[in-house]
């Protein structure tokens, strides 16, 4: 990291608190406090002119911790028409996020260590944030029989994060078998929880708006009962269990129950979760058609709660991207997803922060910390999650509450426009985020790799903070 | 009124505007020349990705007694999968000039989506998509219950049928749907446009067939047909068809709704028994095409009390009104003000020619 910018945030608020100054020298936060950032750069200055200074105003912005998303599609390999590790990567960074979990469900499936390892090259390359890729509990997603988990682990991408996300693995005795193996390298499953016969032909939530447009239900009780099911199978054989994407008042009530009993669960709720309804779907716009489907008002305030209260661990995007085709159709022909990297902070802010329920030091432990620590990322020699603190690797993000926009999908850095957000004015904006050190995003715009060192002067410091 | 895609779309107004003007189209049609010039030169397009000759042959027969060109296009079995489909058949009638587009489709909100897409300028008819609506089936249930029943109080049961309907609605009728409501369109159709017009709704069905959140239904739920017809004296009762696959465990859904036919039959099914439990004057209905032995009975579907055959006559009827309004009558947008006050000449057509051609 020798000669690499580095950048002094000037009057940012870490983690919300009071403004001060922080330096990241070296791919680390050198130094803390507008005094020590003094007598670091001093000190610095009689040993190293050569390496270029960048100076942002960050009067009114947050510093957060790079933010990680333990639950994001690539599409890359198999669907690059959809989105590649390269512009999901760049979505992630412009959305704060300084690591993502690739989820396997790729063409090939990511069930080996040789795609694992691809897709982890492919995403080092990149350079925009850590590509961890999660590996697939059974071969090829079928529910049959376990997948190379040994391999994954040992593999250079080192997977701990395993699941046959898009499908359930249903049947009990392969996810008893699938917690029990992955206790030997501390992995961890996250499933998708989803009864199948419960769900068959099931194309939205099941209840009052289901029974009035005539669509196939996904009731609730098709998660709740994998959930419950599940919780069970960790508590007697030992292991971790990551609940993915929970999305129903009942589900929330489950994992409180799970933890009061000393079970090794934790649970995510994606950003739509938090904000959108069922009533979304009177339209038919298969915008709002995504797995597991938008809930009531009642459950969208049951998440909420949950998060606030720690029964919900972390927020994780389940970022998917999807062509046009696959939207622009009837609603039953139409596949499941939204894209939601570049929109998350700011759903978060609108849903949690906004209504005072939390914290920016709340944001930073279930966007940040908590992910990371359920991925096992926040060792090895590219820790993520880590606490804002001197010494620590350099991977922060800055964002600006008081900022407004406005959602255009077409001008994400994602390759689909499938946003529920189109058109929305959210609140809270990206301005800057650091992956140890390097800029990825600067002033709101991505920094390609190449640019990025000794490019400082190309973003003068007094530009560099406006909008 | 642009499209028609639901009834929950129209209100009381706007519907008894329809049923009068389908009255008036119902005259017509007892003449010896029964093709009115009023849709001359405007395209029809019959756009069924779903099999149903019985409903096509309806809408194209209305077309053509109102002088429009059909197409009927047939595009079963290429939109099952892929979506893609419905948008280029779409764009392709959109390039042949299309004024109307009648859709069944097995797809849910699919003419929603054909009318709110943008691919199509032409009013959209929903003619049965998936298990959401088929307004035009429960318009010609409300014209058929109108004409039999509405009136039974100011006539003498003989009459009925005889006086004139016009600007009525169906407040105070009481009407029991039978069967499968939950993958029934024909049901969720006639729940709301009844209710609408002022009529109390009981739905009657065996648990599995009657959809969780029906609460939010204007109607009543029993599980009882007897204890229905004998407490509410129903003045008409509308059975569902029940598709055979609903009984094998393989079926949509991944299992079967009730235990076999017979059991079927001796809870839901109306017989000779039941039909005597009926009020003199109440009227046997049902969509078609008919599973005779298991929710009727040849001595019901037979009986003169059974409107079936009418139900089918009355389609036509009421599909060239919704073709009229929807093409000629610039003014329906306004058909909220016709009322009970609805004339014939406010019933639309709009030059002294038309008008003498319906009148
Ligand atoms: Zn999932």
């Amino acid at each position: 990291m020798t000669g690499s910018t580095r950048y002094v945030l000037r009057g940012v608020a870490p983690l919300g608190g009071e403004p001060t100054d922080l330096l990241l020298a070296d791919g680390r936060i050198a130094a803390i406090g507008i005094e020590a950032v003094t007598d670091a750069l001093a000190e610095a200055l009689t040993w190293d002119v050569a390496v270029p200074l960048v100076e942002i105003d960050g009067a009114g912005l947050v510093a957060l911790p790079g933010l990680v998303d333990l639950h994001t599609h690539l599409r890359e390999p198999g669907r690059e028409d959809a989105e590649t590790i390269e512009s999901g990567t760049r979505a992630a960074a412009m959305g704060g996020f300084t690591s993502v979990h690739a989820m396997a469900n790729t063409t090939p499936v990511a069930d080996t260590a040789g795609v694992v390892e691809q897709v982890w090259r492919l995403g080092r390359d990149a350079g925009w944030v850590d590509v961890h890729p999660v590996g697939a509990v059974s071969v090829g997603l079928a529910g049959e029989h376990l997948a190379e988990l040994g391999a994954m682990a040992a593999s250079a991408a080192q997977v701990r994060v395993f699941s046959d996300d898009g499908m359930c693995v249903t049947d009990p005795v392969l996810m008893r078998r699938a917690l029990e193996y992955v206790k030997a390298f501390d992995g961890v499953i996250a499933q998708h929880s989803q009864e199948t016969r419960l769900t068959a032909g099931a194309q939205m939530h099941e209840g009052i708006v289901s029974a009035e447009l005539g669509l196939t239900g996904w009731p609730a009780v098709a998660e709740e009962a994998i959930i419950a099911r599940d919780v069970l199978l960790a508590e007697h054989v030992g292991s971790r269990l990551h609940v993915c994407h929970l999305s129903t008042a009942g589900s929330v009530d489950l994992i409180r129950w799970a933890k009061s009993r000393g079970i090794d669960v934790t649970a995510e709720v994606t950003p739509h979760h938090l904000a959108l309804t069922d009533d979304l779907v009177r339209g038919y716009d298969p915008i709002f058609k995504v797995n597991p489907p938008l809930r009531t008002a009642a459950d969208v305030e049951a998440v909420r709660q949950g998060l606030a209260d720690g029964t919900i661990d972390i927020v994780g995007t389940d970022h998917a991207p999807h062509s046009r085709e696959d939207k622009d159709c009837e609603w039953a022909a139409a596949a499941n997803g939204m894209t939601g990297l570049e929109t998350a902070l700011s759903i978060v802010q609108q849903t949690m922060v906004d209504t005072g329920r939390m914290t920016w030091a709340d944001v930073a432990r279930v966007m940040s910390s908590a992910p990371a620590t359920i991925g096992r990322i926040t060792g090895g020699d590219r820790p993520q999650g880590r606490p804002l603190a001197v010494g620590e690797p350099a991977n922060v993000t800055l964002v600006d509450p008081a900022a407004r926009w406005t959602v255009i999908p077409e001008q994400q850095a994602t390759a689909s426009a499938n946003s529920p957000f189109r058109g929305r004015e959210l609140p809270g904006r990206v301005v800057a985020t650091f992956l140890r050190g390097r800029a990825t995003v600067l002033d709101g715009r991505a920094v390609p790799l190449r640019s990025a060192d000794g490019a400082g002067a190309a973003v003068p410091a007094s530009s560099a903070r406006g909008l | 009124m642009r499209h028609l895609l639901s009834t929950a779309d129209l209100d009381s107004a706007a519907a008894v505007h329809i049923l009068d003007t389908a009255a008036q189209m119902a005259a017509t049609q007892s003449r010896e020349i029964k093709k009115l010039p009023t849709l001359r030169g405007r395209t029809v397009v019959n756009l069924f990705f779903e099999d149903s000759t019985r409903t096509r042959i309806s809408f194209e027969t209305a077309a053509k007694r109102l002088s429009a060109d059909v197409i009927n296009f047939s595009a079963k079995g290429s939109s099952v999968s892929k979506g893609e489909s419905l948008k280029d058949t779409a764009l392709t009638l959109q390039a042949m000039g299309a004024d109307a587009v009648v859709v069944r489709h097995q797809s849910s909100g699919a003419p929603h989506t054909l009318a709110h897409s943008g691919w199509v300028d032409g009013a959209v008819i929903n003619a049965g998509d998936g298990t959401h609506q088929h307004p035009t089936q429960a318009l010609l249930d409300a014209f058929t219950i109108r004409r039999h029943v509405a009136m039974a109080g100011a006539a003498g049961a003989g009459a009925i049928g005889q006086l004139d309907p016009t600007g009525r609605d169906l407040a105070g009728l009481k009407i029991a749907i039978v069967g499968d409501v939950l993958h029934s369109r024909v049901a969720r159709s006639n729940v709301l446009l009844l209710r609408t017009l002022g009529a109390d709704v009981t739905l009657v069905a065996p648990p599995t067939l009657v959809p969780v959140g029906v609460e939010a239904w204007p109607c009543r739920v029993s599980y009882h047909l007897d204890e229905v017809l004998r407490d509410q004296q129903p003045d008409a009762i509308m059975m569902l068809r029940v598709q055979r696959e609903r009984m094998s465990a393989g079926g949509a859904g991944g299992g079967a709704f009730f235990p076999n036919p017979l059991e079927y039959t001796r809870g839901f099914g109306l017989d000779a028994r039941r039909l005597a439990l009926l009020p003199e004057h109440a009227i046997v209905m049902h969509p078609g095409p008919m599973n005779r032995g298991l929710e009727i009975s040849a001595d019901a579907a037979d009986s003169p009390r059974a409107v079936i055959v009418e139900q089918v006559a009355n389609g036509v009827a009421v599909r060239m009104a919704v073709l009229y309004l929807l093409l000629a009558g610039d003014s329906a947008g306004s058909a909220s003000t016709a009322g009970s006050a609805s004339t014939a000449g406010s019933a639309g057509p709009r030059t002294a020619d038309e008008r003498t051609a319906i009148a």
